[in-house]
């Protein structure tokens, strides 16, 4: 050509280019298809020490940490040697986490509330972290990491006049239900918009290492929001300033309707993401509680020991729908989770415990009868209280905390309301 | 003529788009297959495949960034961003960039991007799913930013603004896509079904950016509205019983400013009402034009009903959307004044 370009016809590319759109397995109607998931057997995956370089857990982005196996017996290097206790007390708060969203979004049936998400079928995740980490640490969860707090005792009750917006909500009506607030219980405001609390969760680490403290943060964000630019700021950040934090990611394989390859996921795992900043990564099995305490100790124990900070991707399954405005059966196989070959987090701890003559079937009812019982209790509280619109804190607070200050524009906008 | 509602009105929309012109296409999060989580883009995938109508990765600053460049190429790029409250991680993009390209580049280079996002209050959303956030966009020359509050603009302003060869910010009022709420939230809600402006011809129309339509003729007052509030301003009009003259403004930018002129010279008085809060909200542009180009004729102050400088509370969701009770106390205060 003139201008010393290669003619057309001897590019290498000559087939005309097409535009590639990624699509899911299994749509509406199709067999579920999780072949394309990469898993390793239970007690596969090494264990490096926790001073590992960062690139000597490389390969763990590509495996899969397992510790319990198709028997529900804790094999391999990962095996966190829970004592029972430990494991009761987890498996205990898995049920009532369910129990609890399984009456919230009855709730939201009847009326009582505007909105609610459910967590099914990946309360390990939540609830283990939970565990190993302490309340003075602070996490930064999204909407469906309720387990921490269930986990920590929080009052489910207070939570329930959190999603009822009542005159007993500690964060005064102010957000939508789910979006719970609690300093004391570690568990930082959630917000709506995905994707921006992951740096904050980094800037919160670098704060306490700047101030010689041996606290660290834990971030959790989904599949799909890796995709925002925020995510790759916090991993950016977390590597460069070698930040006492864990970066959770949880993989539930969906983002409302739209697959997780839609987010990369099919290209190579999301774990791997933090290969490119230089940051350990640990590719986890989050229904197994036992992996997930044993990741989790591993990251928490190298982040206070002033190594920085470690990528986990939780290989999960979003159960139920994303959230009650959602239908899933109108873009997924509707027996996705009966077919997901890492099953339900609830039945594997409890085949666990049962196996190590520590937990039976009479025990799982007493504690399912009890968690419903619990859930029923904190229901009749917070009722006592009022649902949303029966009840709600003072209007004149919705011109509170605007600013730390006063402000006339404010002060008068809630005289012209005459409150 | 099919009775639609807004969302099958833009759906239509869409659709006649996409059918006239190879060169349009949508996408954004759950848009594709699942046809949007408020059901937009419902079916386009199947019919016009998958490489038109497609899902994105959760960033807002990569879908408006990709729609830019496909606009750039010579595409025509009809994107939705799922609720407005998550525009922000796409503002730089839209304000640095697609504001500016045409500008910067002498005219070589155009960005005519069709940003959808749905907006507005009245939904108990909470502060993630409730924002009006229009004039961060009003405020940015080289933007264009339009509100339509009714099926038949919907669609017709949709494809004027798909045709059109600059960015355009289309805004939603998602509280009103299956009725004219009318801001009376403890009556029963009325559906568009059988309502004049919900009849929707088939095939291409448009209606162009920049006028704006004159909902009620009356000679008390004007008022200048947009979105839900057209329908809030009417029924506070009746709850007031002041023969006002009610403006749907559908464009912001560009602004029909003489029928704001006329209209306030006749009146001699005004009423301006949105949901976003009131400091440096559109109202704040609205009554500094109307001052300095009506001084002479007005009888009154300007009023203005909007949101609260607060977030967007998820209890107080009443006291908090400017309703038919706030709006009518500012027309009596107007008549007053
Ligand atoms: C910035 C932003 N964009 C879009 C949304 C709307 N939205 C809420 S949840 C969601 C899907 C999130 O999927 P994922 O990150 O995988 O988390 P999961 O719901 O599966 O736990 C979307 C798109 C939002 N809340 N914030
Ligand atoms: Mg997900």
């Amino acid at each position: 050509m003139p201008d010393g370009s290669i003619p057309p016809q001897d590019r290498p590319n000559a087939p005309k280019l097409s535009l590639h759109i990624p699509e899911p397995a299994g749509r509406p109607g199709d067999a579920p298809d999780f072949s394309a998931l990469p898993l390793s057997p239970a007690g596969a995956a090494p264990r490096p020490a926790v001073e590992a370089a960062a690139r000597d857990t490389h390969g763990l982005a590509y495996d899969l940490i397992r510790v319990l196996d198709e028997t529900g017996q804790a094999v391999g290097p990962w095996n966190p040697r829970l004592d029972p206790d430990h494991l009761r007390r987890g498996l205990q708060a898995m049920i009532l986490t369910r129990a609890f969203d399984d009456r919230m979004h009855r709730a939201h049936r009847q009326g009582k509330t505007s909105f609610y998400m459910k967590c099914t079928g990946e309360e390990a995740i939540a609830i283990a972290q939970a565990m190993v980490l302490t309340r003075e640490d602070m996490t930064f969860p999204t909407y469906r990491q309720q387990g921490i707090l269930i986990a920590r005792g929080y009052p489910l009750a207070t939570m329930m006049n959190q999603i009822y917006s009542n005159a007993s909500d500690p964060i005064l009506g102010r957000q939508l239900p789910i979006m719970y607030s609690s300093k004391e219980f570690g568990f930082f405001t959630i917000s709506g918009n995905l994707g921006t609390q992951y740096p904050q969760a980094v800037g919160w680490a670098m704060a306490s290492a700047y101030k010689g403290d041996d606290r660290i943060a834990a971030a959790y964000i989904g599949d799909g929001a890796t995709a925002e630019g925020d995510f790759h700021n916090a991993l950016t950040f977390a590597a460069v300033y070698r930040a006492p934090v864990i970066l959770n990611i949880v993989n539930n394989q969906w983002a409302i309707s739209t697959f997780s390859g839609m987010a990369g996921g099919g290209l190579t795992t999301f774990a791997a993401k933090g290969i490119a900043y230089g940051l350990p990564t640990l590719r986890v099995d989050g229904n197994d509680f036992l992996a997930v305490t044993a990741a989790t100790q591993w990251a928490e124990q190298r982040a206070r020991s002033n190594l920085g900070a470690t990528v986990i991707e939780f290989v999960s399954y979003r159960a139920a729908q994303h959230s009650t405005s959602d239908d899933p059966s109108r873009y997924r196989p509707a027996d996705e989770f009966d077919n997901f070959p890492l099953g339900d987090p609830i039945a594997r701890l409890r085949q666990h415990l049962t196996g190590l003559g520590e937990w039976d079937d009479e025990r799982q009812a007493a504690a399912e009868a009890e968690a419903v019982e619990q859930v029923r209790a904190a229901g009749r509280e917070a009722e006592a209280v009022g649902t949303l619109g029966q009840s709600r804190p003072s209007v004149k607070t919705m011109f509170e905390d605007v600013y730390a200050g006063d402000d006339w524009r404010i002060r008068e906008q809630r005289q012209e309301v005459g409150v | 003529m099919p009775s639609l509602n807004m969302i099958q009105a833009l759906n239509s929309g869409i659709d006649t788009a996409m059918s006239a012109d190879p060169n349009v296409l949508s996408f954004g999060q759950d848009t594709g297959y699942f046809g949007g989580v408020f059901r937009v883009t419902d079916g386009l995938q199947r019919k016009h495949g998958l490489t038109r109508s497609f899902d994105a990765p959760i960033a807002e600053g990569g879908i408006v960034a990709t729609a830019i460049g496909m606009a750039v190429y010579g595409l025509r790029p009809c994107v939705e961003i799922q609720f407005a409250d998550y525009i922000y991680p796409g503002y730089d993009q839209l304000v640095s960039e697609a504001a500016k390209i045409r500008y910067r580049s002498g005219g070589e280079f155009t960005t005519p991007i069709t940003v959808r996002t749905p907006y507005g209050g009245g939904i108990f959303g909470g502060q993630t799913h409730s924002q009006s956030p229009e004039s961060l966009f009003t405020h940015i020359a080289g933007l264009k930013t339009v509100v339509p509050s009714n099926p038949y603009d919907a669609k017709g302003m949709l494809l004027a603004a798909i045709a059109d060869d600059d960015p355009v910010l289309f805004f939603e009022p998602k509280r009103i896509y299956n009725g004219p709420f009318d801001g009376w939230h403890d009556r029963p809600v009325k559906p568009w079904a059988g309502h004049e402006l919900a009849e929707v011809p088939e095939g291409s129309y448009t209606v162009p950016l920049g006028q704006a339509r004159t909902m009620r003729e009356g000679s008390d007052l004007t008022v200048l509205a947009y979105g839900t509030m057209v329908w809030v301003s009417l029924a506070a009009a009746e709850e007031a019983g002041v023969d006002a003259e009610v403006i749907d403004l559908r464009s912001l930018v560009p602004l029909d400013i003489d029928a704001i002129v006329a209209s306030v010279k006749k009146t001699g008085r005004c009423v301006v009402v949105h949901e976003a809060p009131r400091t440096s909200g559109y109202g704040a542009e609205l009554s500094a034009l109307v001052q300095e180009r009506c001084f002479h004729h007005l009888e009154a102050p300007i009023q203005r009903v909007t949101g609260w400088d607060t977030p967007y509370p998820h209890a107080f969701e009443w006291e908090y959307f400017p309703g038919p009770k706030r709006v009518a106390e500012a027309m009596r205060r107007a008549m007053e004044g």
